[in-house]
């Protein structure tokens, strides 16, 4: 995990969880490398074809919206092999959000997207949790079941 | 799955196929290439063959609708073929219809649509 900071998750959040690799996201060209990363995984452990368009498609939503509105961020992939989970964390150093339940409503944007994203991100995931301060930066944790 | 987003006259219509690493700054590149490719060669028709991307999330979703845009601004009509089944069902569930695009099939559906009009 990144050094603790006000919107980390930390080991209690991840339980069991094994870290498996970890990434910068710098570039748009980032966020296609750990979605495909998290597809790679989840293919190899016999995930079904939607379920892993489902969340690489959350995946690269939450890792474009590190690279867009913080800068860029850091970005792991960790597992728990006998709960058959696969957990992502995406943590950023950004601006963070001032109302989070409005950046989840579809339609809501900041940065001349479609504002859909983190909603669709939350919708697509099975467990999905956000924590963010004001100048705290912003960090996301999603799973999804092998 | 490295590759060059490649344009190619096919019939009266342009093929593009979209590679599945596309970055931010080959999108603006291909927006470019594609505007001027379309007036100089007085087109009916682009088709954008996305059978190579594994998800379309609200970015391409974006990047498809803009390139659409563009060519019905000088008098093209897009399709979009080879659209994954569960990429179908991922854009439903994130809300994005792109009501603007017409679907075909496959590349020789496109053509015959294109051939109608």
């Amino acid at each position: 995990m990144p050094s603790p900071s006000y919107a980390a998750f930390d080991e209690k959040d991840l339980g069991a969880q094994v870290l498996l690799s970890q990434y910068k996201l710098r570039t748009s060209g980032d966020a296609v490398t750990v979605r495909q990363a998290v597809a790679r995984y989840m293919k190899e452990h016999g995930a079904t074809a939607l379920s892993v368009t489902r969340f690489a498609t959350a995946v690269s939503e939450i890792a474009r919206n590190a690279i867009v509105h913080a800068g860029g961020g850091e970005f792991s992939i960790y597992v728990d092999p006998r709960a058959k989970q696969l957990t992502v964390v995406c943590w950023d150093k950004g601006p963070g959000i001032e109302d989070v339940e409005l950046a989840l409503t579809d339609g809501y944007t900041s940065g001349g997207g479609l504002g859909r994203g983190l909603g669709g991100a939350k919708r697509l995931a099975k467990i999905f949790e956000i924590r963010t301060a004001i100048g705290g930066g912003t960090s996301v944790l999603m799973s999804v079941n092998l | 799955m490295a590759g060059v987003t490649s344009i190619n006259l096919v019939e009266h219509a342009l093929l593009v196929s979209i590679q599945d690493d596309i970055t931010d700054t080959e999108i603006l590149e291909l927006q470019d290439r594609l505007s001027t490719k379309i007036s100089e060669n007085r087109v009916d028709g682009v088709i954008l063959d996305i059978s190579a991307l594994e998800i379309v999330d609200t970015f391409v979703g974006r990047v498809i609708a803009q390139l659409a845009g563009i060519s019905r601004l000088l008098a093209a009509d897009t399709y979009v073929v080879g659209m994954r089944p569960t990429v179908a069902v991922t854009l439903v569930e994130l809300g994005m219809y792109l009501p603007e695009i017409r679907t075909a099939l496959s590349l020789t559906h496109a053509l015959a649509q294109l051939r109608r009009v």
